[in-house]
Formats: C-alpha cells, structure tokens, sequence
C-alpha cells in the first residue's frame, strides 16, 4: 500500500514539473517611434480632371499630409518613400509583406482614390506587416474640394489604430493672429487646420481682440475684444458671423471659456479693482456670480464632467491655482511651489491641468494632477503661455514671444506646441505672427 | 602617610592624564561610515554549459571538414543564389515565398469588395481577412511541421528540477523584448493591462505557436485598448524571433508565458 502511495505522489510530483510552465514579465518597451511605411495613394485611371488640384498626383498628396500628421506626433516614423518596392496599385491589393518587412516597417498604409460624378471616393487600409494581416479599411465619399481634411480624417484613424487613442488631426485652431510693430499691432481672429493650412480671418482688425475660445460643437466663438475701450466678452457664431456681448455687465469682463455641455460661458468680471468668477446661461442669459472674495479671481476652466472649476487667485499673496465646486464651494489651493501660477487648463481626459508658471523672470508651461500632484514642467523660454489641449489630451498648443531690442525689434509670437513627454516640442506654422491658440474638438466625431 | 598621598597623587594624575588623552576622542564627531551594502549571492546558473563544449567543438570540425570537402581550392566557389540579409532562412519562408508568387499571378481573385459609402461616411469596408481575423484573432498561429535540424541544442537534455530560467537567461530574454515592443502610448493607465501570451518555441528561438491567454477580452465592447495592446506584445515577439533562449534544457523553456504589462511605465 505504502509503495502505490510513494508511485502516486511521484507521479504527482512529475506531472506538476511538466506543467511548470515559465512565466516572464515583461514591464518595460521602447518609446521610440514605431516605423510606417505610407504608400502613395493609387489614383483611377476614370478619374475625372480637377480644377482644384492635379489629379494625377492627388493621392501622393494624401499620402504626404498623412505623413506630416504622423511624423508630428513624435509617435510615428514614417520611411522614406524611395525604399518602397510595390506599387500602390498593387500594395492596395495585397501587399507582399516580406518586401515590406525588409524595410523595417511594421505598419502599412495604402489606399486608392476615384473622381467621378464630381464626388472624391477615397479608400484607405492599414496592414500589420508582422502578423501579415489587415487591421482597417475604411472609405470615404465626400466633394473633391475637401480633400485635405479627408487626408486628416485618414490621419486619425490610423493614429487611434495604432496608439489606442482618439487623433486630433481633423480639427481647427482659433488664434488672434498679429501684424505690425509692437506698439501698433493689428490684432485679427483668425481660423485654421491643425496643420497651419485653409486660414481664415473672422475679424477685421479694428478693434484688440485676446483669448478666443471654441464651444464644444466648434460652431461658436467666444473672446474677449475691446470695443470703445472697454473690454468685453464676446460670442461669435463662426458660420452666420453674427457677434454679440455676452451680459450686461457695468465694466470689464475678460478670460471667457464655455462650459463642457456648452450651455454656459464662465468669464471674470473686474470692479474696483477687484475681480471675481461669474458664470452666465446661454439660454436663460442669467448670471451667476461663483467666487466672492477681496482679491483678484480669474482663468476658470472647467473639469471636462462640469462639476470642478480651475482657476487663479492672488487670494494668498501670490498668484496659485485653485479648485473649486462649480458652484462655488470646496475652494482648495493646489499649488504650492516657488513661483506664480495662472492660465489653468483642465485636460479633455479630467486627469492633467496645464498651466504656466513664471519664475525668475522665466515662464514655463506644465502639467499637473488635479489634486496639483505630479507637476511636471515641459518648456522653458523668456515668455510663452495661453496653453490649450488637443483634443485627445496628448499635446498642448501655446504661443511664445521673442524679446524686442530698444529700437523694437526683434520681437514675434509664434504657436508651439508640445506633447504632455515633452519631448515633442514643434513650431506650429502661421502666415503672420500669432497668440492665444485655441484647438476645437474632433471635427468628425 | 606621605607614602600614601603619594600614591594617590599618582594615581589621581595618572586618570587625569588618561582622561585628556581619551576626552578629544569623544569630542571628535562620529565618524562617518558609509551605509552597509547588502550583497544577496545569487546562483547565475545551476550547470554550466562547460560539459557541452567539447561535443559542440566536435560537431563544428565536422562541419568545418565538410565544408573543406565540398569546396575545393582548384573549383572556383559557385554562384550561390543571394539570401537576404537579416534573415535567418527558415523551412517554412519558402514555402510561403511559393504561396504567394501564386496568388500574384492572379491578382482578381482576391480584390475585395468596396461598398460605396454617402456623403462623408466612414464604413468598414468588407474584407475576408477581417473576418477571418474577427473569428479567430491571433489565436493561434500554427507554423508548419517542425524539423529538428538544430542539433547544437542539446534538445534532448531535460532538467526536471530546474524548471525556472536562471536570472541571467531571464534578464538577456526581457531585454530582448525590452527592445522590440512599441508601448502604445494612448492606453488608460488604470485599467488592467496585463497581456499573457503562451508561446511555443522551436529548439532555435523562433516561434512555433503563440496564443494569447485571455482572448476572450480582445472583443469585448469598452476593451478595445485591450486589442490594440495584445497586438503590439504580439508584434515585439514576432520581431524579436528568434528569441534569446538558453542553448540547453529545451524541454525547460519550449513552452513559455510571456506577461505584458505596461501600467508602470505609462504612469512613468
């Protein structure tokens, strides 16, 4: 009995060995950007001629605004087209992946595009060239003379494939764009892509406009303009141009945002010297005052749920950020470090608030936690602020200023942007000089 | 009596003079010792691979003689067909390479349907492979029959009481695959993003099944960071093959779990 015992437990034994199955973890990946090979766009032999552009070479224009989109994000690292072997015709077909492979590349993108019944027909695929399988194929109809956005549209579909978030390539930039000398600057609003192109100017000039922000659905402006001398909350309906004053307030008004649902604006109000935070329904045209107290309250921004606001107050002596209830209630100060803090602004994701800080004559602009933990700075320079979030809460886009010599030269404003790494810091490209950048949500949600 | 006061004299002067000498000591400041470094001893590696070396050193003088034979210095050396460089020729590549010269030559047979879309529309487009995918999503990726050429392995060694790989294996494997995955940086961090992938390896590293444990989350609605992370781990193993496996105890490492997890460096 005692022998079948031990022949049963030496079994076990055995069986348990031959299982033992080694397990090894793996925490830790390379960050470097994943290479892309992004095929010309093949173009039909039907299609029909344009006025708009060279047809025959459309689709290779496609491919580069995809290329330059994937290339900015510091997450892509598109190859050089000269290495491709296949043709896109053929790639669209069937890639033959080992001549892809070669290359290095682990993702493939191609797609062919057809004019006809002067309708733009473009259809794209992203391959996995490891597993030798398609991961997307989508088409697109719509008229030719939107084809950069539907490079952009394309963009982000790639981008949302391969990373796991939404893109913020199909989207528009509102600024305040600036001509002339320093003291005499022309100050316009103006609209364009996120990639510096199709601008338009929604002002004329004649009067200072600052901080122009759009609504959730990106139809409606609001920015502050000084009209008779007097600063003043706008809103300005993009579509109809329509501008009109937003409350009837007996002095200034400044730093307007819209509320996440987009049925409120949330702006300061300056009397005697002192400021507090005010809200106003769009609907109801009731106003709200949120924040009483002696000092100066200004640059709320609300928490992508509604139900906090962020904001900057000297109410300790020095400029900090401080969070509150949207009504009012629970202020507590979240930041504590040497310096001065202002222009907060919530993350589209709820979990970082940028900000700038000016310490020692020097501006940075950073990222926090909303409990104002974590603070991580990303840029340094003489002067840059106005932060504003891309909408997958990856990138900020902020304006920075050159000095000015005695003789007032030598002063610019300029739109950069940076990547909450950042590591990924880029000039963001204008016609004039530009400030007070302010990116919309996905166009095409 | 003087005798006696004498002596305590001495004695008195000889504390007070052993006193001074002592006292600067203790006014001095500790001095100060570096912190004690614990040093753990790890065993690097049950056996060394020393046994394995002369028999290894055999079988590569046998092959030395051979090539000897075959080339021989009055024939010029034949033109051998060009291999691609960076890759290791695998039984398996030319079967492939043949399938798909196949399919080349009829190109038709395999264009997909393309169902126009309205106005600024996106719609999936309908693509055979995609179902198939949908069915099974690298699940399983079965290689063909595996030939035991690699004789150098020693494949026949097993070592049932060493199961686990030693620290310096392990470590030369992670790095490996340190270097191949593209981390998707989009993921939400406090999520679970443990990805478990069991592979079954040839006696040369490479990749003869992978399959990924909890498939069932690939499709799951509110999941798909999940898919786009399983893909990545399935990519960095793919391009790290062969991977960097002991030259012994096959039978201790053909089967193995690999467990991705990014949670740490994406909170970085």
């Amino acid at each position: 009995m005692k022998k079948i015992i031990l022949i049963f437990l030496m079994i076990a034994i055995n069986l348990n060995n031959a299982n033992a199955l080694i397990k090894v973890d793996i925490t830790r990946g390379n960050l470097d950007p994943l290479p892309i090979a992004i095929s010309p766009l093949h173009v039909d032999k039907n299609s029909q001629k344009s006025d708009l552009f060279d047809t025959n070479k459309l689709g290779e224009e496609i491919s580069k605004i995809i290329e330059q989109n994937a290339r900015s994000t510091g997450l892509f690292n598109p190859l050089n087209k000269d290495a491709f072997v296949q043709k896109p015709d053929i790639a669209h077909l069937k890639p033959r992946f080992e001549d892809w492979r070669l290359i290095k590349a682990q993702a493939l993108v191609t797609g062919k595009l057809l004019i006809k019944d002067d309708k733009l027909k473009v259809e794209f695929r992203l391959w996995d060239l490891t597993a030798a399988k398609e991961m997307q194929a989508l088409s697109f109809t719509t008229t030719p003379s939107n084809w950069r956005r539907v490079a952009h549209i394309i963009s982000d579909k790639i981008y949302e494939r391969l990373t796991g978030e939404g893109g913020y390539f199909d989207t528009r930039i509102i600024f305040v764009s600036e001509t002339g000398p320093k003291e005499q600057r022309v100050k316009k609003l103006a609209l364009m892509d996120q990639d510096g192109h199709n601008i338009k100017y929604l002002t004329l000039g004649n009067e200072l406009v600052l901080t122009p922000r759009f609504n959730p659905t990106n139809q409606l402006v609001t920015y502050m303009s000084y009209f008779r001398n007097m600063p003043r909350v706008y809103l300005l309906d993009i579509e109809t141009g329509i501008q009109e004053i937003v409350g009837n307030f007996p002095g200034m008004t400044f730093a307007p945002r819209f509320s996440p649902d987009g049925k409120k604006i949330i702006m300061s109000f300056a009397k005697d010297g002192n400021s507090d935070i005010y809200s106003m329904d769009l609907n109801t045209r009731v106003v709200e005052q949120i924040t009483k107290h002696p000092s100066i309250d200004t640059s709320p921004s609300f928490s992508p749920d509604g139900k906090f606001i962020a904001f900057n107050s000297d109410r300790s002596g020095l400029q900090q950020i401080y969070v509150m209830r949207s009504d009012g209630t629970g202020v507590k100060r979240i930041t504590h470090g040497k310096g001065l803090y202002g222009t907060p602004v919530w993350s589209p994701r709820g979990d970082l608030i940028a900000f700038t800080k000016v310490r020692k004559g020097r501006f940075y602009i950073g990222v926090m936690r909303s409990d104002g933990s974590g603070e991580r700075l990303l840029t340094e320079n003489f002067y840059q602020e106005a932060p504003s979030w891309s909408p997958n809460g990856r990138v900020l886009i902020f304006y920075r200023e050159t000095k000015a010599d005695k003789t007032g030269k030598g002063f610019s404003a300029k739109l950069w942007s940076i990547d909450i790494t950042g590591y990924n810091e880029r000039r963001v490209k204008t016609e004039t000089d530009a400030s007070d950048p302010s990116w919309s949500s996905l166009l095409s949600k | 009596m003087s005798k006696n006061l004498f002596f305590s004299f001495l004695f008195h002067a000889l504390i007070i003079y052993l006193t001074a000498l002592t006292l600067p000591f203790m006014l001095r400041e500790p001095i100060d010792l570096p912190p004690i470094v614990s040093v753990e001893f790890i065993e690097i590696k049950d056996k060394t691979y020393i046994p394995f070396a002369p028999k290894a050193r055999e079988i590569i003088e046998k092959v030395k003689e051979e090539k000897n034979r075959v080339v021989s210095e009055q024939a010029p050396p034949s033109a051998k067909a060009k291999e691609k460089p960076d890759r290791i020729p695998l039984p398996d590549d030319q079967k492939e390479k043949k399938q798909l010269i196949k399919k080349k030559q009829n190109p038709e047979e395999i264009k997909p349907q393309i169902r126009q879309s309205s106005e600024f529309e996106k719609k999936e487009l309908f693509d055979t492979n995609e179902i198939a995918a949908l069915i099974d999503k690298a699940k399983e990726e079965q290689a063909n029959t595996m030939k035991k050429s690699d004789k150098l392995t020693q494949s026949n060694v097993k070592n049932s009481f060493a199961q686990a790989l030693s620290l310096s294996e392990e470590d030369a494997l992670r790095a490996q695959i340190f270097g191949c995955w593209s981390v998707p940086l989009g993921l939400p961090y406090d999520k679970n993003l443990l990805v478990r992938i069991k592979l079954q390896l040839k006696p040369d590293g490479t990749i003869l099944k992978s399959e990924i444990l909890d498939h069932a989350r690939m499709n799951t609605p509110g999941q798909s960071f999940y898919k786009i992370l399983a893909e990545s781990a399935l990519r960095a193993v793919r391009i790290c093959q062969p991977l960097k496996v002991p030259p012994t105890g096959y039978e201790r490492w053909k089967n193995l779990q690999l467990n991705f997890d990014p949670t740490e460096m994406l909170k970085g």
